[in-house]
C-alpha cells in the first residue's frame, strides 16, 4: 500500500476534504506535472524508436543495437544520476568527465590490476569519492562556488589522468574484468553494465523521493537560506551530494573500463554536458529545487538512441550535435510552457 | 500663493497590492526650492507614493502635475527625464563599475554615440563630487571600495547629473555619522538655494525641525495633513498624527498581569552583542509569555532574533534555554534545545516556495517520519495536517502548493513547523507582514493560543500598535540598544514612538 506514484508525490488516498484549489488541473499539480513531463519525453522516444524502425528496420531492432544502446545508456546514466542530485540541490559538477577520466586510468595502472578485480573496482570507487571529497569541502566549506571549484578539478583530474598514463591506452589484462562485457556475461539478455544502471537508477530514485535525504536536497535546492533557518545542516549535505556525484563517476569509470577494455585520459570527455543536458530536458530545474531522476534516465536514454540513429544511418557527428541542441532548446521551452500554465 | 504653480502637485494617487491599499488617495505639494518632509510610521505608505513619483511604480487612480501640467510617469527613464531623482535607501550602485561610470550610467558622455569618452566623464564626476563636497572621492575608484557615506554621495551626484529640479531622499542619514550628516545638510541648503526641491524623509524629528520648510504626514495609504510648516509643529502634534491607526486590530485577552512571573524563564539572554548592531541585550522569557522588541528599521531588532537563533554569531554574551548554554552561531543547536524562528523575509527565508504545504511543514523534523532515513511520507502528510489543522490553516489541503496560500496562511504553514516539532520558544519576527488586515486578528489569536499552551514568545514588529497589543512586556530598541522595559499596559503608541525616535 505504500507504493509511490513518482519519486516526488506519494499516491496515497486522501483521508477527507480534499477539494483544494483546482489550479494545475489536479489535487498535487507537482506530481501530475511530472508524469506529463516524463510522459513527453517518453513521446519522444516512441518517436525516435519509431524513426529508427523506419529508416533502418533490421538493424535498429535488432537485440544486439538494443543491447549496444543501453549499455552506451548505462556510463553516461550512472554520472547523470549523480549530477541530477547536485542540480537538484542547486549546484553543478562539472568535473563528471574528468573524474571518470583520472578514475578509469588510476584503476587500471599495470600496479592497479595485479590486485585483479576487486583492486580495479575499489580503485575506481575511491578515486571518485575522493575527488567529490574534494569537491565537497571546498564548496561546503570552503564557500566556493560550485561553478568553480569543479571546473578546477575538471582540469586538475584531466592532467592528472594525462600525467599517469602519459597520453598511452592502459589495456587491461584482468579476464574477470572483461568478461563483464562479454555477450555470455549477460543475463537474461541484458547485459551485466545495463543492470548496474537499473539499481543506481532505482537506488537514486528511492533516495530522492523516499529519503529524508532526498528531502534534504530538494530543500537546500530550492531555497537554501530557509533549509539553515528550518535546522538543517546545509553544508553537510552539500558535502554529500558531491561525494555521491563523485560516487557515480566512480562506478561509472569501472563500466567504462569494463566496456573499452581500457583506460584512458581521454574518457569521459564532455560527458558534462551530456549528464546535465539529459538531466535538464528530464525537467530537473537547473536553479535547483526540482529534480527527477525517471526523466533524466529518460533523458539520458533519448540522446543515446540519436547517437544510435544517426551512427545507423550514417550521418555526420555533426548533424547530431545539431539535433541535440534542438532538442535541449525543444525540451526546455514545452517545460517551460507546462510550468506557466499550471501556475498562473 | 505664489504666482508660479507649485513643482508637484499629487492628488488622490492610490495603488493596491495583493491584499493591501498601500496608498489609499494621498496628496503631496511641493514647491521649488523648499525641503518637504515626508513622515510616517513603517507601513504608511512612503515607500509605495516615492516609488510612485521615481516611476518605479505605477498608481492605479490619481493625478499628477509637474509644472503646471498633467504628467504619466510611466517609468524612472520618464521620470528622469522630467527632472526628478531618487536616492533609495539601499543603494543603487553597481559595485564593480568605477565612480565616473556609476554617475553616468546609462546616459554615458559618447562620443559619436558609441564610445563612451571616459575622460569628460571623470571630469564631470570630479566636478560633481566637488561641489558635494567631497574633491577626495577619486571618480576612477570602484565603488565597492568606498565607505557607505561615500557611496551615498556618489549616488547623490549620480542624482545631480541629470538637469534635476526634484531630489527624492529616502532616509539619507540612516548610514551617515554626525558630520557628515552635516555636509548632507549643507549640500541640501545648496540644492534649495538652486531652486532644486527636496522631498526628504526620516524618522528623526531633529533632523526635519533643522532642515524642513513643511511637512506632510502620512497615515494608512493617506495624508493626514499637508504642509504643515516644519519648524513650529510641535512634536506632540506631529507624533499624534502618525499614530492612532484607523484600522482597528483585534487583539486577544491578555493572561492577568504577572500570570508567567512564577514560572522559570526558558529563555534567558545574557549580555548578548554584535559590534555595530545592538549592545548588550539581556532578556528572560517565561513560558506562557509574550515579550516584544519594539524599534524602528535599524533598530537591531532582527539581528537580536536572529542571533538569539544562532543565524548570526554573537560577538559575546550567551544564550540559554533552561539552564543550558547554546552553542554560539549554531542554528542547529538552537533548533535542537527547542526554539523557532518564523523569519521576517518568509519567502526568502522561510518557506520552500515550490513544495507542498506538508513538505513546509515537516522540514524540521524530517526524522521521527523516518526510520534509518527511509521517510513514511503517509506517517509526515498526517501529521502535517494535524498541526495545521490546529492553526486552521486554509485550505485544508495538506499537498497544496505553498505558494498558492495566502500570507497570512504560510505564515500559519511556518508556525506548524515548529508546533510539529514541540518548540518551547518561538521567535517571531515581523509576523503580520504581508498578512491582510483581516487574516491579522486570527494570526494574534493563533500566537496567544500558543503562548497559553505554554510557549514562550518573542515578537518583533515595526509597527507599533502590534508590539502593545499582543505582547506582555515590552522593550523599545533604538540604535542598537534597549532604551526602555515596561509592561505593554504601561506603554501607548505615542510614549514608544518618543523613545524610538528622540530616545527621550
Amino acid at each position: 500500500m505504500t507504493q509511490p506514484a513518482t519519486p516526488a508525490q506519494q499516491d496515497a488516498p486522501m483521508p477527507a476534504a480534499k477539494s483544494a484549489p483546482d489550479k494545475g488541473g489536479s489535487r498535487r499539480p507537482l506530481g501530475l506535472r511530472l508524469d506529463v513531463r516524463n510522459l513527453s519525453l517518453l513521446g519522444v522516444l516512441a518517436v525516435l524508436v519509431a524513426v529508427g524502425g523506419i529508416t533502418k528496420p533490421d538493424e535498429f531492432l535488432a537485440t544486439s543495437n538494443l543491447q549496444l544502446v543501453l549499455t552506451q545508456a548505462s556510463v553516461i546514466g550512472v554520472v547523470t544520476v549523480g549530477m541530477t542530485f547536485v542540480i537538484t540541490s542547486g549546484g553543478i559538477d562539472l568535473s563528471v568527465g574528468a573524474i571518470v577520466a583520472l578514475a578509469s586510468v588510476w584503476a587500471t595502472t599495470v600496479a592497479t590490476q595485479e590486485y585483479g578485480f576487486t583492486g580495479i573496482l575499489f580503485t575506481a570507487v575511491i578515486v571518485g569519492v575522493g575527488c567529490g571529497l574534494v569537491n565537497g569541502l571546498l564548496i561546503a566549506y570552503g564557500r566556493m562556488v560550485p561553478f568553480i571549484a569543479t571546473l578546477a578539478m575538471l582540469a586538475s583530474a584531466r592532467g592528472l589522468a594525462l600525467q599517469i598514463t602519459d597520453g598511452k591506452t592502459q589495456i587491461v589484462t584482468v579476464d574477470s574484468v572483461l568478461d563483464l562485457g562479454i555477450r555470455d556475461a549477460y543475463i537474461l539478455g541484458i547485459p551485466p553494465l545495463v543492470l548496474v544502471f537499473a539499481a543506481v537508477t532505482v537506488i537514486g530514485w528511492l533516495v530522492l523521493g523516499r529519503t529524508t535525504f532526498g528531502r534534504r536536497t530538494v530543500a537546500v535546492g530550492g531555497n537554501a537560506e530557509a533549509a539553515r533557518l528550518a535546522g538543517i545542516d546545509v553544508r553537510r549535505q552539500r558535502l554529500y551530494l558531491y561525494l555521491l556525484s563523485g560516487l557515480c563517476c566512480g562506478i561509472a569509470a569501472f563500466m567504462l573500463i569494463v566496456l573499452a577494455g581500457s583506460g584512458q585520459n581521454t574518457n569521459g570527455n564532455l560527458y558534462e554536458l551530456d549528464a546535465i543536458a539529459a538531466a535538464i530536458i528530464g525537467g530537473t530545474l537547473l536553479s535547483g529545487g526540482r529534480g527527477t531522476i525517471v526523466g533524466s534516465v529518460l533523458g539520458v536514454l533519448v540522446f543515446t538512441t540519436i547517437t544510435n540513429i544517426f551512427a545507423l544511418n550514417n550521418l555526420e557527428s555533426a548533424v547530431q550535435q545539431i539535433a541535440k541542441g534542438a532538442i535541449i532548446v525543444a525540451a526546455v521551452l514545452v517545460q517551460h510552457r507546462t510550468l506557466r500554465g499550471g501556475d498562473a | 500663493m505664489a504666482p508660479e504653480p507649485p513643482l508637484l502637485t499629487m492628488s488622490g494617487i492610490t495603488k493596491s497590492f495583493p491584499g493591501v491599499r498601500a496608498l489609499d488617495g494621498v496628496d503631496l505639494e511641493v514647491q521649488a526650492g523648499e525641503v518637504h518632509c515626508l513622515l510616517g510610521q513603517n507601513g504608511a505608505g512612503k515607500s509605495t507614493l516615492i516609488k510612485v513619483l521615481a516611476g518605479a511604480h505605477q498608481p492605479d487612480g490619481g493625478e499628477i502635475t509637474w509644472r503646471g501640467e498633467a504628467v504619466a510617469l510611466k517609468s524612472p527613464i520618464a521620470a528622469m527625464r522630467l527632472g526628478i531623482a531618487t536616492i533609495y535607501q539601499e543603494l543603487d550602485l553597481v559595485e564593480g563599475l568605477s565612480v565616473a561610470e556609476n554617475v553616468f550610467l546609462g546616459h554615458e558622455p559618447t562620443t559619436a554615440g558609441i564610445v563612451v569618452r571616459g575622460g569628460t566623464a571623470r571630469t564631470a564626476a570630479a566636478g560633481l563630487l566637488k561641489r558635494l563636497g567631497h574633491p577626495e572621492i577619486d571618480p576612477s575608484r570602484l565603488v565597492g571600495d568606498l565607505s557607505a557615506a561615500q557611496q551615498q554621495i556618489v549616488s547623490m551626484a549620480r542624482a545631480l547629473s541629470h538637469e534635476v529640479r526634484l531630489i527624492v531622499m529616502d532616509e539619507p542619514s540612516a548610514a551617515l555619522d554626525p558630520d557628515e550628516v552635516d555636509n548632507l545638510f549643507r549640500i541640501v541648503g545648496d540644492l534649495t538655494a538652486d531652486g532644486v526641491a527636496v522631498v526628504y524623509i526620516s524618522h528623526r524629528l531633529e533632523e526635519i525641525r533643522r532642515i524642513g520648510d513643511r511637512v506632510t504626514v502620512l497615515k494608512d495609504g493617506r495624508a493626514v495633513a499637508v504642509g504643515l510648516p516644519a519648524k513650529s509643529t510641535p512634536t506632540r502634534d506631529v507624533v499624534a498624527l502618525m499614530t492612532g491607526r484607523n484600522v482597528e486590530y483585534v487583539f486577544p485577552e491578555r493572561p492577568a498581569a504577572g500570570a508567567a512571573a512564577g514560572r522559570e524563564p526558558v529563555l534567558r539572554v545574557e549580555g548578548l552583542t554584535r559590534q555595530g548592531e545592538f549592545a548588550p541585550v539581556d532578556l528572560e522569557l517565561r513560558p506562557g509569555e509574550i515579550v516584544g522588541l519594539a524599534g524602528l528599521v535599524g533598530s537591531g531588532r532582527s539581528e537580536i532574533l536572529e542571533t538569539v537563533y544562532g543565524a548570526r554569531r554573537a560577538d559575546a554574551g550567551r544564550v540559554l534555554v533552561d539552564g543550558t548554554v547554546l552553542r554560539p552561531g549554531s542554528v542547529r543547536a538552537a533548533v535542537r534545545a527547542g526554539i523557532g524562528l518564523a523569519p521576517e523575509e518568509r519567502k526568502a527565508q522561510g518557506l520552500l516556495m515550490l513544495e507542498s504545504v506538508t513538505r513546509n511543514v515537516s522540514i524540521s523534523t524530517l526524522s521521527r517520519f523516518s526510520r534509518s532515513g527511509w521517510l513514511d511520507h503517509r506517517a509526515e502528510r498526517a501529521a502535517a495536517q494535524q498541526a495545521t489543522r490546529e492553526l486552521s490553516l486554509r485550505p485544508d489541503n495538506p499537498d497544496a502548493r505553498i505558494r498558492t496560500l495566502s500570507g497570512g496562511n504560510q505564515q500559519k504553514a511556518v508556525l506548524a513547523r515548529w508546533l510539529l516539532r514541540g518548540c518551547k520558544v518561538l521567535l517571531l519576527d515581523e509576523p503580520t507582514r504581508g498578512v491582510d488586515v483581516g487574516a491579522r486578528a486570527e494570526l494574534y489569536a493563533v500566537i496567544r493560543r500558543l503562548a497559553d499552551e505554554g510557549l514562550a514568545v518573542l515578537l518583533v514588529s515595526s509597527e507599533v500598535p502590534e508590539v502593545l497589543g499582543l505582547a506582555d512586556r515590552v522593550l523599545v530598541l533604538r540604535e542598537g540598544s534597549v532604551v526602555h522595559t515596561a509592561d505593554a499596559r504601561e506603554l501607548d503608541e505615542h510614549r514608544v514612538l518618543d523613545l524610538v525616535m528622540e530616545g527621550s
